[in-house]
């Protein structure tokens, strides 16, 4: 039952890509070309509420459903890892039309062959795991 | 009640969808977790077994059930709005948008989610379904094991808490995206 939130605020997450044509290939395709505002009012508007409440939580210390402190783990700043594995999630992005939220929400708005782009996803996942110390992090 | 289901139909403009969004990685962050939906990617691998010859995938990954039934809620979001909040799918695109599209062969731009042309079954045989679909997967999940998070994890959550690197992997993000959506997409949509 602990688990049963997380499937809400999924399914929740889910029905707002959907219908805001998040998950449309479309609509990635007109936000690379500028085409439309609505992928950045998205974004845009997603992330000044996020920073606002953020900093709301962290002046007031305001805890977790558990009374623990909300940390958003820091990432540690170097160039290589960001710059170039932003790249190449980029290529895949405006490639698939996807980032891997959307894959999720495709496969539950019918679209099967969006399977095969999952696991192409996966397999590209485990190579990262397999040569992750021979690449500039 | 049935007049609030013909409102939910309608497209959602960005300024619901941005606000609900944050809701959703607040939520995350009251429930003790992060919002980054790419950690799945890794999780699964870890739970087929990926841990037993990559030390990357050796992690207890029960640690992060919750993150895989969020992904769960996520499909299922897709069936819900499918089954009882479509409106019938068309995409309303910009004119310019549109008529490029169907200059590079897209028939009937913005019927539905994605391109039929692409997007099908019958198309993974083709040189663009081939590196679109499959290409495309395989570097969504490298490139975001790599710059360790994606839309979720650095444009959303990391900018939110004014983070340097989230910064940089979104400059990212968009020089990979410009670059394919101007020099690769043209050729590969006419062929």
């Amino acid at each position: 039952m602990k688990f049963f939130r997380y499937l809400l605020v999924g399914i929740l997450f889910g029905i707002v890509l959907s219908k805001a044509e998040i998950i449309s290939w479309y609509r990635i395709y007109e936000m690379f070309r500028f085409q439309s505002f609505h992928m950045y009012g998205v974004i845009g508007s997603a992330v000044v509420i996020g920073v606002i409440f953020v900093q709301i939580i962290k002046r007031l210390n305001i805890k977790t459903v558990e009374g623990k402190n909300i940390i958003i783990a820091p990432k540690q700043f170097s160039v290589p890892r960001y710059l170039f594995g932003g790249i190449l999630f980029g290529f895949g992005w405006a490639m698939t039309g996807a980032c891997p939220g959307p894959l999720f929400t495709l496969v539950g708005n019918g679209i099967s062959v969006i399977l095969v782009t999952i696991l192409a996803a996966l397999f590209g996942t485990y190579v990262y795991g397999l040569i992750k110390s021979k690449l500039p992090h | 009640m049935t007049e609030l289901i013909e409102i939910l139909r309608q497209p959602w403009p960005w300024y619901v969808a941005g606000p609900m969004i944050a809701l959703v990685m607040l939520s995350l962050l009251f429930f003790g977790n992060s919002f980054g939906i790419s950690s799945n990617l890794r999780t699964i691998c870890s739970v087929l077994g990926g841990g037993k010859n990559c030390e990357y995938f050796d992690f207890d990954w029960k640690s992060q059930l919750w993150n895989l039934v969020f992904a769960a809620g996520l499909i299922i979001g897709g069936v819900i709005s499918s089954y009882h909040l479509s409106d019938g799918g068309q995409i309303e695109l910009s004119n310019e948008t549109a008529s490029e599209l169907r200059e590079m062969g897209i028939q009937y731009p913005g019927a539905g989610f994605v391109p039929a042309e692409i997007f099908s079954w019958e198309s993974l045989l083709t040189l663009k379904g081939f590196v679109m679909l499959v290409i495309g997967g395989f570097l969504v999940g490298f490139g975001t094991r790599y710059a360790g998070g994606c839309t979720s994890g650095h444009a959303i959550s990391g900018l939110s808490d004014l983070q340097p690197a989230s910064l940089l992997a979104v400059i990212g993000f968009f020089i990979g995206g410009l670059l394919v959506t101007y020099f690769v997409l043209p050729g590969l949509l006419s062929t």
